[in-house]
């Protein structure tokens, strides 16, 4: 097949080829963690839109990409942030990167948290270290509709206190009306008053009907199992329990097999599940 | 396609009428792609006449073993499952996504002009035949498509070949796969030769088929000649593997935790060579990369495999480490998990996964004994 490039000019991409965005703002959120704002570009020349829980695959020019969760407010229509830990090439890359410099991004893909479901009920959100980005969009949209939705409880574990996302957004948050949050940290430090100890125990601290709550849970895998176990005994059912799952992707839309597990293609079936559409392929090791 | 009331759809050929057809196809501007002999196997390859196919040839196929020997007839396509599928054709195992050009500070999009080659396939067997329909169906049938994989699968020109006798690690029969082509090519032939003729029984599967061939010399069998092709083609249903198509899905995902993943982990090599030849793995992975300057980057897209050690791999740790593991997603996904994504089994019983596993790993008795059928 003879490979032959022309220039476009263009810079709205497509599911496979990329739409740039122009970097506005880099946020250093912990000595690790850093939220690019940027602006929200076409795709598919339409403008960005997207539903909390869903991710864009970033590109790093000439690097790679990454998928990465959305982690800003749906209803700001006029830029995109992603919250990103600073692990491999390609977000090593991104962290590098000023304002003005140019990304890519395919998006958004992937399922989104159950919002409606969530309607008229209590909701009761879990997530460990960066898990709170991908929820951090469902928390706007909460709060933008509030009347609309009951008590709101965040539950959040991070490794220290200085690992902690958002750490303004969460004061903020904690003194809103029918609004708890609950911060827990593996390790304190001497200014910390706070909770010490895995996110579970934080379940201690709040009251929770089990029949009108919905529960949203975001982190570490084994974080997620021990979460689940706790929601269960509180008298959750399956149902009533979403999670959010990382896998490895390369397409982001279900075509590259990287992200299966089980029938599940995580990019497109998920990353958002209704616990009983995956627990039985979780409690499998290694699947 | 559905064809003319009236039209005849089954027709004699002669070798001669064969090439007739490959003369057609080149005058429209089809590239004819075929068997042919090359590093001492069936290799798919650009063709320019009958003469090209590996005529007199056939191929030994075991468990880990596959040699051409002569054939003591002169049978164009007396051969089964060559090495490599027709999937390279459709589905490039290297190409280029994208360009992107670094423009000040900003990125320009270098798009890639289509250029697609118009291809006919010459001999896909029954078994190929489907495993090129199943892989439209993973690219084609999610809301994000790959376009690329429908671009050539359009411009098709399919010329299947019936298998009259069956390989060694066949198993199309018990997949409902083959040996005969039932549907979605052009033209079908079945190749009759003995001692006194030899000669093409051939179907017409679709209205191009139908035009390819309406200038080629060619006759009306007698019942006698296609029965006889007929037959050649039910004695190819016989085949010693099998697999229970209806009761293997759900017995696969029933017995996750089976002692044979263990056992059947000790013999695998992880080298992920069932994937390379299987004609239907899909997963590819991406590259990136830039030129000299810096200022080009590409994408490339590589077919991939579950076995590899990175593939299931993320940021914070990697998802399948064991071979155990890595060869159970192949297998499952293959089998079952297949059915659940795309409403079919992922395997056409082809026996290239059988026959080209290093260490002769038969996916139908690993099959028998997890399920215990």
């Amino acid at each position: 097949m003879s490979e032959t490039f022309v220039d476009t000019g263009t810079e709205t991409g497509t599911a496979m080829v990329p739409s740039f965005a122009t970097i506005r703002k880099i946020t250093w959120e912990t000595d690790d963690t850093f939220t690019l704002i940027i602006d929200a570009p076409q795709v598919n020349g339409l403008p960005f839109s997207f539903k909390p829980g869903q991710f864009n695959m970033v590109y790093a020019f000439g690097t790679g990409e990454s998928a990465i969760s959305i982690s800003s407010d749906p209803f700001k229509k006029s830029v995109i942030a992603h919250t990103i830990h600073r692990v491999g090439t390609v977000t090593s890359h991104l962290s590098r990167l000023k304002r003005g410099d140019m990304i890519g991004i395919r998006g958004p893909f992937g399922s989104a948290w159950p919002l409606d479901k969530a309607a008229g009920k209590d909701v009761c959100i879990v997530t460990g270290g960066i898990g709170i980005a991908p929820l951090r969009p469902t928390i706007y949209s909460l709060l933008r509709k509030r009347s609309e939705y009951g008590r709101i409880i965040i539950l959040y574990g991070a490794r220290s206190p200085l690992d902690l996302l958002y750490r303004v957004e969460l004061e903020e948050w904690s003194k809103m009306p029918d609004v708890e949050v609950i911060v827990a940290v593996d390790r304190g430090d001497s200014s910390w008053k706070g909770h010490i100890g895995v996110v579970t125990n934080l379940f201690s601290y709040i009251k929770l009907d089990p029949r009108a709550s919905i529960a949203m849970v975001c982190g570490p895998e084994v974080m997620m199992k021990f979460t689940i176990e706790e929601l269960q005994r509180r008298g959750f059912a399956q149902s009533q329990i979403h999670v959010s799952l990382e896998r490895n992707m390369k397409c982001g839309i279900g075509l590259c097999g990287h992200c299966q597990l089980g029938p599940k293609f995580i990019c497109k079936d998920g990353p958002v599940f209704a616990l009983p559409d995956v627990q039985y392929l979780l409690e499998r090791k290694e699947l | 396609m559905v064809l003319q009331s009236g039209t005849k759809r089954i027709l004699k050929l002669t070798p001669d009428g064969l090439e007739q057809i490959l003369d057609v196809l080149h005058k429209i501007g089809f590239e004819t792609i075929g068997p042919t002999l090359g590093n001492d196997a069936i290799v798919y390859e650009t063709i320019g006449s009958i003469d090209d196919l590996p005529q007199g040839w056939t191929d030994k196929q075991e468990p880990a073993a596959y040699r051409i020997i002569k054939r003591n007839d002169q049978a164009y396509f007396g051969f089964n499952a060559a090495p490599q599928s027709w999937k390279r054709f459709l589905y490039p195992p290297d190409r280029t996504l994208f360009r992107i050009r670094r423009k000040g500070k900003g990125l320009e999009f270098m798009e890639q002009e289509e250029n697609t080659a118009e291809l006919a396939l010459i001999g896909v067997r029954p078994c190929e035949l489907e495993a090129i329909t199943i892989q439209e169906r993973v690219f084609t049938s999610s809301e994000q498509r790959d376009d690329s994989y429908l671009a050539v699968r359009k411009k098709l020109f399919i010329i299947a070949v019936n298998c009259t006798s069956s390989g060694g690690n066949c198993f199309c029969a018990s997949m409902n796969t083959g040996p005969h082509a039932k549907e979605n090519f052009d033209l079908a032939l079945t190749e009759v030769v003995n001692a006194n003729e030899h000669f093409f029984i051939v179907e017409i599967g679709s209205e191009t088929g139908l035009s390819v061939i309406h200038d080629v010399e060619s006759a009306e069998p007698t019942e006698d000649e296609v029965e006889t092709a007929a037959g050649l083609v039910r004695q190819a249903e016989s085949q010693i593997r099998k697999l229970d198509l209806d009761t293997t899905p759900k017995l696969l995902s029933a017995n996750l935790e089976h002692p044979e993943w263990d056992e059947v982990s000790k013999r695998c090599l992880a080298c992920g060579n069932c994937t390379m030849v299987c004609p239907t793995c899909f997963c590819s992975t991406v590259e990136d990369t830039t030129d000299l300057s810096g200022k080009l980057a590409e994408r490339r897209r590589r077919w991939d495999s579950c076995f590899t050690l990175d593939f299931a791999k993320v940021a914070g740790g990697n998802f399948r480490t064991s071979p155990r593991s890595r060869y159970r997603q192949w297998l499952t996904h293959k089998l079952s998990s297949w059915v659940d994504q795309f409403g079919k089994s992922g395997c056409v019983g082809c026996g290239r996964c059988i026959t080209w596993c290093p260490v002769g790993i038969d996916i139908t008795a690993e099959v028998q004994k997890i399920t215990g059928t």
